[in-house]
């Protein structure tokens, strides 16, 4: 049997002895990976194969073990599917509109016209560092169906006023909008960099060549942005999967379950209800689907280049 | 191991806490008491007088908000971090029962001057009694009642609220026929069980069956009481909104928006200080309608327990003790217009002249308890949401009935699995 070539052969150009002295450096991290790592991730395997719930807290020995029992029950509920249908929707539409808001206001504020640039990148930073909770509290004002803002702001267009969060329909779109304002800030800075990075000497390339603002724009800056729009279209798409915190302070899930993601249905059956075997497959659930989404982008992204 | 290792620390704590407060506090014992909402604000005004009858115990009141009480309970639980006392919704004192979280008082009840059963409406007292054995005392009770305004009643040729769901019904309709189209003779936001629930008692459904092995929600009488329920909003009686969607309830009742709402006890304060001055006198509370009658009310409310795993349960009875004297109950009805749950309580001239509360004292011996069994909430959460989607239309009865059982009934397997095997044991 042959050992690997590449990693024997540099390891053989270190000193002797720096193989174990690595290791050793590694290991507090290792360690503590391990223990709070992996450990729960393995035991949260073993959960979802049992139905621990809120009698085998007070008796351990009532819990059974049921295989892909909650899996397959999983499956079958309604609630599943819809909490997925609800992720998919706030990832899908939601994902996309942070990254044009935050690659638009990324553009702006790097042109070459724009004034007060630090100003400007510190008043989008802002709601990403905001507490959420707080936000949360003051956007709920806003949705107000009778005294908020918004409905007070459409009602001169001769729009009707619209329930936000108390319409099955506008829930969503109501927690997207507070998504989207939330964190675009932070992928914004990240566009910042990747743009800054561009070498000036291409565009001015690209203009003596006659490429117009637009051309330069698709065949200069798109593609060179590659690498950082994989990197924010991945952790976006991550964070978004991971939807709990905004539907769980503002709308409970409701109306009709309109708004409860995958995480905060999890969230229900294992802190509410106490059915850990039960939340524990619906975390490993999720994981395959964030797994293959991310996989699908990488994909995507390959093609592309 | 995970256990004893805590055990072991804990030990260690408390050896080096002792060790730390010798002197001065060496033998006042602190309790930890949790309490919910409004009662959690006002109970420490009740303390200091405790606290001077007893120099040598301290209480330390924590108040948690209801939202996340039931969770945070638990957590503390799981946590091993439970409070001495807490006050727990009747509801969830099976759920406890059943974790082996709180302690059995019926000696204590047994050998105590101030707290006699026989003086509390005894279907309040059910609620706290699993398995022959009492895990609670009532602190205050919560029946739901009908607050109606009388001077639109009126209007529709009613002196007062009839008893029975058929005139009631007919009362609604002639209400109906008077008002604009967006105002409503009734709200109740779909987003809650207890006006189905208690129409439910009404009929007499068990809404568990077997002991509470199993849903009873395709029975007749469920049926007839969902039934029942749905007609207020195919009748256009009652709108089909949420509680989040009702945006200042205060405000629609006063504008006539809404001329009758059912709810709890605490409501007559809020009504009193939040409706303006040109509609108080022109409400009202009255007893549940029935079908045939003055009908059944849930027994719900809120009792006081000690938990297992109190160091302290002597002084920890001692200030359940103090709560229950009919004079504290009475102070306590006076900074929350919670009702007390003893008979005694009710001969003052302080609830015999509220006119308000009458109603509550009539209703209140009639009362029924609610299902007893640990996932009793959760339960309650199915037939709110089964029922929402019933009244937007996104279910037929039969569909919804029949998925209540089967959601329920899945519910309820473990049960089911545990009952089963103790049966096999004995």
């Amino acid at each position: 049997m042959t050992a690997p070539a590449i990693p024997v052969r540099r390891a053989s150009q270190l000193p002797p002895g720096t193989g174990k002295a690595a290791w050793l450096f590694l290991a507090p991290a290792l360690t503590l990976i391990f223990i709070f790592f992996f450990l729960p991730v393995l035991a949260s395997l073993l959960l979802s194969l049992t139905d621990f719930d809120i009698y085998s807290i007070a008796d351990p020995p009532t819990t059974r073990f049921v295989g892909l029992k909650n899996y397959g029950r999983l499956l079958e509920t309604p609630e599943f599917w819809q909490a997925l249908r609800n992720t998919l929707y706030f990832a899908l539409v939601g994902g996309p509109l942070t990254i044009a808001l935050s690659l638009g206001s990324a553009l702006l504020l790097n042109a070459k016209l724009t004034r007060f640039k630090t100003v400007f990148r510190t008043i989008y930073f802002i709601p990403f560092v905001t507490t959420l909770v707080a936000v949360s509290i003051v956007w709920r004002y806003l949705y107000h169906t009778k005294y908020g803002l918004l409905n007070y702001g459409l009602g001169f267009f001769g729009v009707g006023p619209i329930d936000w969060l108390g319409d099955p329909r506008w829930a969503m779109p109501a927690i997207i909008l507070l998504a989207v304002w939330k964190n675009f800030g932070y992928n914004m800075l990240i566009f910042i960099a990747g743009l800054q990075s561009i070498p000036s000497e291409l565009y001015d390339a690209a203009e003596i060549d006659g490429a117009g603002p637009v051309r330069r724009f698709f065949n200069v800056t798109l593609p060179l942005l590659g690498p950082t729009m994989l990197f924010v279209g991945v952790v976006t798409m991550i964070g978004y999967f991971q939807l709990f915190a905004e539907p769980y302070v503002m709308t409970m899930g409701g109306p009709l379950r309109a708004t409860t993601s995958v995480v905060l249905l999890m969230y229900e059956e294992g802190f509410r209800w106490w059915r850990m075997g039960y939340a524990a497959a619906i975390a490993f659930v999720l994981f395959l689907v964030i797994l293959l989404a991310t996989l699908l982008q990488f994909r995507l992204q390959k093609e592309r280049a | 191991m995970g256990r004893h290792a805590v055990r072991a620390l804990r030990v260690a704590g408390v050896v080096l806490a002792a060790a730390c407060s010798n002197g001065a506090t060496s033998d006042t014992v602190t309790l930890r008491l949790w309490a919910m909402g409004r009662e959690g604000e006002v109970v420490s005004e009740l303390i200091p007088a405790f606290e001077r009858e007893h120099p040598g115990i301290r209480v330390e009141v924590q108040q948690i908000p209801w939202t996340a009480a039931h969770e945070k309970l638990l957590t503390a639980y799981v946590g091993e971090a439970t409070p001495d006392i807490a006050m727990l919704g009747n509801t969830w004192l099976p759920e406890f029962e059943a974790l082996n979280a709180l302690a059995p008082l019926d000696e204590r009840i047994a050998g105590s001057s101030v707290i006699d059963p026989d003086d509390f409406f005894a279907g309040i007292w059910r609620t706290n009694v699993v398995d022959g054995r009492t895990f609670g005392i009532p602190w205050y009770v919560d029946t739901r009642l009908v607050y109606y305004r009388s001077d639109i009643l009126a209007k529709a040729g009613y002196s007062r609220l009839p008893d029975t769901w058929a005139e009631w019904m007919t009362a609604m309709r002639k209400m109906k026929s008077q008002m604009r189209p967006n105002q409503y003779p009734m709200l109740m936001p779909t987003n809650e069980w207890p006006q189905l629930v208690g129409f439910a008692l009404e009929t007499g459904s068990p809404i568990l069956k077997d002991g509470g092995r199993f849903g009873a929600f395709q029975e007749p009488r469920f049926r007839e009481a969902f039934d029942f329920y749905l007609s207020f909003f195919r009748e256009g009686l009652a709108p089909a909104v949420s509680s989040s969607q009702v945006a200042n309830l205060f405000q629609e009742f006063e504008r006539g928006n809404i001329a009758m709402y059912i709810s709890g006890p605490w409501y007559i304060g809020e009504f009193r200080s939040r409706l303006a001055d040109s509609v108080q006198g022109k409400w009202t509370t009255a007893p549940m309608p029935g079908k045939d009658g003055p009908g059944a009310g849930m027994a719900a409310g809120a009792s006081l327990s000690i938990f297992a795993g109190s160091r302290h349960k002597r002084e920890a009875w001692l200030l359940i003790e103090y709560l229950s004297r009919p004079e504290t109950q009475l102070e306590f009805y006076k900074l929350t217009g919670d009702l007390p749950p003893r008979k005694a309580s009710w001969q003052d001239t302080l609830l015999t002249n509220n006119t308000h509360a009458r109603a509550f004292r009539d209703q209140l011996e009639r009362v029924v308890p609610l299902p007893q069994v640990p996932e009793w909430e959760e339960i309650a959460t199915a037939i709110y949401e089964h029922g929402e989607r019933t009244i937007r239309g996104a279910a037929t009865v039969d569909q919804t009935l029949a998925a209540l059982d089967r959601d329920v009934n899945a519910m309820l397997e473990k049960r089911r699995y545990l009952l089963a095997q103790a049966g096999k044991r004995k």
